[in-house]
């Protein structure tokens, strides 16, 4: 197994970027997104704010494919991954994702959770696969719990090890759906440092999240989603000191 | 009210009876009840894994054709599939087993436990949490993958109970091997009992191989619970932090 192929570099930008044109999708007759038009740049963390119910996991999900739009296109790097015929578990490989609620497999140890896909879907022989597993979960500082299983795991840990199972893949993008949402307080601390971490290394990131100060603190842009439609978009420092949206401003109110 | 009760003793419960029958039925038929009960419940295992997962594939062209099976199967009087199997593919030439009776029942009791096996295995996936498979599937799995290395492991497990209520079924049903004939070392406890019966006009042997049957299919479901709470103890103990 050769190293990633190289990243695509889009101008002065490093790393790989994420384009929502014109995205619309809806559950029944309940529509979810409205026209979204995003640029999520490469390098940079974007996060995504807003009342539950306004869209913006599935937005998340859509970068991923685990939904797919109605209509518009998402751009991964210069590859439109809503065309017809793409190769949808290529892409994902690409893209890494990690859940409030984790979702590791309950059945496999922790090595195995994170050196899984590599294996299957990377083809790599066992023992080249949990050497890069080993080495992902010493990164979110969980070396020496490979054997345990999920269920002996803290919250934190558990999502830590998610991280690392998604961080195995080498993808360009990841994607962190309220990572810290299903957490007791005391453990959001050590996921959102190792997040902060990543955003800091150069990933691509898109990051739905209640974490106001972790969004003010880390994010290149800030996105505030309401009934499936981008209101506001800007800056941290505008966007959280300087809200035009009254929508945004009753949100600031609450939520700060 | 006594005399009764001796009548149905001395019918059913005959000592002499019972203890008359019981070294065929153990040296003749319990070998051959439990060799077909094994061939057929492979067979049925084998394709109600294929079943279900053709089941729950996602294809209409699969699901289909699946569903149609497990209705079939599951909805024909059992006697008829073993005939339907057992006489019927010799006569379409499809001689298989040759004149092996025992490869045509074991195919005939596994096709059917198949359909039954196949929906325990479908509902037992089922119960796999979406999360789970979203978790693979977002790693770049395949559906296939997903299904063999996700849903399979940890679906199985969840349906050992029902897997060994239908196993019970299985070693009962391999009674019907008699519908297609069978030499007297053929022969597999249930039809040893019945033509002790029927020579004996007294029904003692039939309990005798009733008590086998129990001594088989008891201990079964009392192993297999008792692992079926240690695999579960292991994982419910404790519950997830911050859920």
């Amino acid at each position: 197994m050769g190293g990633m192929p190289q990243r695509r570099q889009t101008g002065a930008q490093r790393g790989t970027s994420v384009r929502f044109d014109r995205v619309n999708k809806s559950f029944g007759r309940v529509a979810v997104l409205r026209d979204i038009v995003l640029d999520a740049p490469g390098g940079v963390t974007t996060c995504i704010v807003g009342p539950s119910g306004s869209g913006k996991s599935t937005l998340l999900r859509c970068a991923n494919l685990l939904e797919r739009p109605e209509s518009g296109r998402i751009l991964l790097g210069d590859l439109e991954i809503t065309a017809a015929g793409a190769n949808v578990d290529a892409i994902r490989t690409r893209v890494g994702m990690v859940f409030q609620h984790f979702h590791l497999f309950s059945h496999l140890s922790v090595l195995d959770n994170v050196s899984l896909a590599l294996r299957k879907v990377r083809r790599m022989e066992r023992e080249q696969a949990e050497d890069v597993a080993r080495a992902k979960l010493a990164a979110v500082a969980l070396d020496g719990l490979e054997q345990r299983r999920p269920s002996d795991l803290s919250g934190g840990q558990q999502q830590r090890v998610a991280i690392a199972r998604a961080l195995a893949m080498e993808p360009e993008v990841m994607l962190f759906d309220e990572a810290t949402s299903a957490l007791d307080p005391e453990l959001v601390k050590d996921v959102l440092g190792v997040m902060r971490d990543l955003a800091t290394a150069g990933m691509t990131m898109i990051v739905v999240t209640h974490e106001m100060r972790f969004a003010r603190e880390v994010a290149g842009q800030v996105v505030f989603i309401d009934q499936g439609r981008i209101l506001e978009l800007g800056a941290p420092d505008e966007f959280f000191d300087n809200p035009r949206h009254p929508r945004l401003r009753h949100f600031l109110e609450k939520v700060l | 009210m006594t005399e009764g009760l001796h009548r149905i003793v001395s019918t059913f419960f005959d000592p002499a009876m019972i203890a008359q029958a019981m070294p065929e039925v153990l040296t003749v038929g319990l070998p051959n009840t439990l060799l077909l009960s094994v061939f057929a419940s492979a067979i049925g295992i084998a394709l109600g894994l294929l079943v279900a997962a053709g089941l729950l594939s996602g294809y209409r062209s699969v699901t289909l054709p699946c569903r149609g099976y497990v209705d079939i199967l599951r909805g024909l009087p059992h006697i008829l599939t073993v005939y339907l199997i057992g006489q019927g593919l010799p006569l379409a030439g499809l001689a298989i087993f040759g004149g092996n009776t025992y490869g045509y029942a074991a195919l005939a009791i596994g096709l059917i436990e198949s359909a039954y096996f196949a929906e325990i295995f479908r509902a037992g996936f089922q119960s796999v949490e979406r999360g789970q498979v979203e978790a693979a599937r977002s790693t770049g799995m395949t559906r296939l993958q997903t299904m063999l290395y996700i849903i399979i492991p940890q679906g199985a497990r969840r349906v050992l109970p029902p897997l060994t209520g239908q196993f019970i079924l299985v070693i009962k049903a391999t009674s019907l091997v008699y519908l297609l004939g069978l030499t007297a070392s053929q022969r597999e406890m249930f039809a040893i009992a019945q033509d002790a019966a029927i020579n004996n006009a007294n029904l003692s042997p039939l309990t005798a191989a009733g008590l086998v049957y129990l001594a088989l299919t008891i201990p079964t479901t009392y192993a297999v619970n008792a692992w079926d709470r240690r695999i579960r103890g292991v994982r419910s103990a404790r519950p997830v932090e911050g859920d």
